[in-house]
């Protein structure tokens, strides 16, 4: 009996989650296996940042079931939660850096807090973590309000992988960066999932990322996993959603709404 | 909408906001036993709450003792001596006004602060990542901030008696014409035990007050900018009134007989 590899990494069974009366989850089911990269596509506003946070146990969803490793996190202990997130990290869309500290601190802070590693060594990490998504250490004594949109979602991506957590929330990684850097964070995020291994869940709106990043793809649409498959499916599939995205037609089953 | 719906929207929001606010308190009071502590973040706000409201409690108090020596010597003139200026003064600043008027300085000053802050940590999703970087927001942001209201204000407190009693002996000596020893004396020998510790009690329980709704006010805000500058308005209008009224049941707690 092999069961540890046979749990997926995350698994999300019909979630739903709404806000008000606002419906933004309406049955979410979702399958992660160890090792794997996921991109999960769709319109703005269908949730997709939404969907990850329920993984991560900082929204709570209304119904349904999410497990991590096997285990349930909605009804996890506050202490649970925070040995699991000890193993995760999370690029937010926003970037979500600590304005109050610089940025090898913003960087280094999983090492710290976490790990309580020592500061001279968790700078070192930072500053190497810097490096692989292209700042130089200058940056590095630097506070986030000092530092540019794209070097903010760069370092948000420094903080994510600091840790070299077994599973890796990217929101938006390349939104704001130009095509060059984006090339430099997609191969980052590939690599930490066939160099780490890795267990990645990426939301993005560019094609060229899925591409690059995804072994697997799930549109998220009206609250639904509308179709999931792996690349080469999804350049290949005929169906309607999937080739009106991947293609940015205004015309098809979905409708832009304004 | 008429009025009926409206006084029960109002009452329903009342209620859940006094709930919302036991919880968070609980929730507060059982992180601050539990490890892991972060002394370094505790450390940083005793300095912020007790070292930089010293101005603003040194001259409240300052003015307080002076007016007060003022008004009773002027006020009271029929019976008014120097051990009775003295007397009021030493009672007033320990008993009531110090705490209270260093707890409403502190409110407008920290409380307001603490919630501006952690607001914007809320509505910019810090929060969300401290918990993503498995860091408990209770013990690294709140815990710390609480802990230092409550071990700060006593602190400043006992500054501010000692100048509010200068203050007060600067009119009598300066301006009253008084003899300055007989002043020192008189508040000496009128002093008692309860005046200070119970002055520091109330100085302890409204730095809970403040520093408590600073934080809630902050880590329940929502909605951006406006939500924020709400946040704070809140907690110094929130935890001025708290301050009044626990002042008069903590003063009926210690002195009615
Ligand atoms: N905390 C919240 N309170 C109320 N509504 C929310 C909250 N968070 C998200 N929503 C709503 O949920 C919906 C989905 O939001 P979400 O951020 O997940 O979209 P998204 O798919 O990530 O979009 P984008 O691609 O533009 O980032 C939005 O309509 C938003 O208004
Ligand atoms: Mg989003």
């Amino acid at each position: 009996m092999n069961t540890e590899n046979n749990v997926p990494k995350v698994e999300m069974i019909n979630v739903h989650k709404k806000f008000g009366s606002k419906v933004v989850l309406d049955g979410v089911s979702l399958k992660v296996n160890k090792g794997e990269s996921l991109v999960i596509i769709g319109t703005s506003g269908t949730g997709k940042s939404v969907t990850i946070k329920c993984i991560q146990g900082l929204l709570c969803p209304d119904e349904g079931s999410i497990k991590v490793d096997g285990k349930e996190v909605t009804t996890m202990s506050e202490a649970e939660l925070e040995r699991i997130n000890a193993k995760t990290g999370m690029l937010f869309q926003g970037a979500a850096l600590f304005d109050s500290l610089c940025i090898w601190e913003n960087v280094a802070f999983g090492l710290i807090q976490g790990k309580k590693m020592k500061r001279p060594e968790a700078r070192k990490i930072a500053i190497e973590k810097l490096r692989q998504v292209g700042l130089s250490p200058e940056v590095a004594g630097l506070y986030p309000d000092e530092v540019s949109g794209g070097m903010k979602k760069r370092i948000g991506l420094a903080r994510a992988i600091a840790t070299e957590p077994e599973l890796i929330f990217f929101d938006e990684p390349t939104t704001g960066l130009d095509p060059i850097m984006s090339d430099v964070i997609n191969d980052l995020i590939r690599r930490c999932v066939d160099d780490l291994g890795a267990t990645a869940i990426t939301i993005t709106h560019d094609m060229s990322s899925v591409r690059k990043i995804a072994d697997k793809v799930a549109m998220l649409h009206k609250g639904k996993i509308i179709w999931s498959g792996t690349v080469q499916e999804m350049e290949t599939t005929n169906d309607p959603f999937i080739k009106q995205f991947i293609n940015g037609v205004k015309d098809g089953p979905i409708q832009p709404t304004v | 909408m008429n009025i009926f719906t409206k006084t029960g929207k109002m009452t329903i929001n009342f209620f859940r906001s006094v709930g919302q606010l036991s919880i968070f308190t609980l929730n507060t009071i059982s992180h601050i036993v539990r490890p892991p502590f972060y002394f370094k973040a505790l450390w940083q706000q005793m300095i912020e709450i007790g070292f930089y409201s010293l101005p603003v409690v040194a001259l409240t108090t300052l003015f307080s003792g002076m007016v007060i020596a003022l008004q009773s010597y002027s006020g009271l003139s029929s019976l008014s001596s120097e051990g009775v200026v003295a007397s009021v003064v030493e009672l007033t600043i320990t008993r009531e006004l110090g705490p209270v008027l260093a707890a409403l300085m502190v409110a407008g000053r920290v409380g307001a602060a603490m919630a501006a802050e952690i607001g914007t940590m809320r509505v910019t999703e810090q929060i969300d990542a401290l918990t993503s970087l498995s860091t408990n927001p209770f013990k690294y942001l709140i815990v710390p901030r609480v802990l230092a209201g409550m071990l700060m204000l006593p602190l400043l407190l006992l500054v501010g008696d000692v100048i509010g009693i200068y203050g007060g002996y600067l009119i009598s000596v300066y301006k009253l014409d008084f003899n300055d020893t007989n002043f020192l004396r008189n508040t000496w020998n009128f002093m008692q035990a309860i005046d200070i510790y119970s002055g520091m009690t109330k100085a302890a329980v409204f730095g809970f007050i403040v520093t408590l709704l600073g934080c809630y006010n902050g880590f329940n805000s929502k909605g951006g900018a406006e939500g924020v500058g709400a946040a704070t308005t809140n907690a110094v209008v929130v935890s001025s009134i708290l301050i009044l009224v626990s002042n008069y049941w903590l003063t009926e707690l210690f002195f009615a007989r």
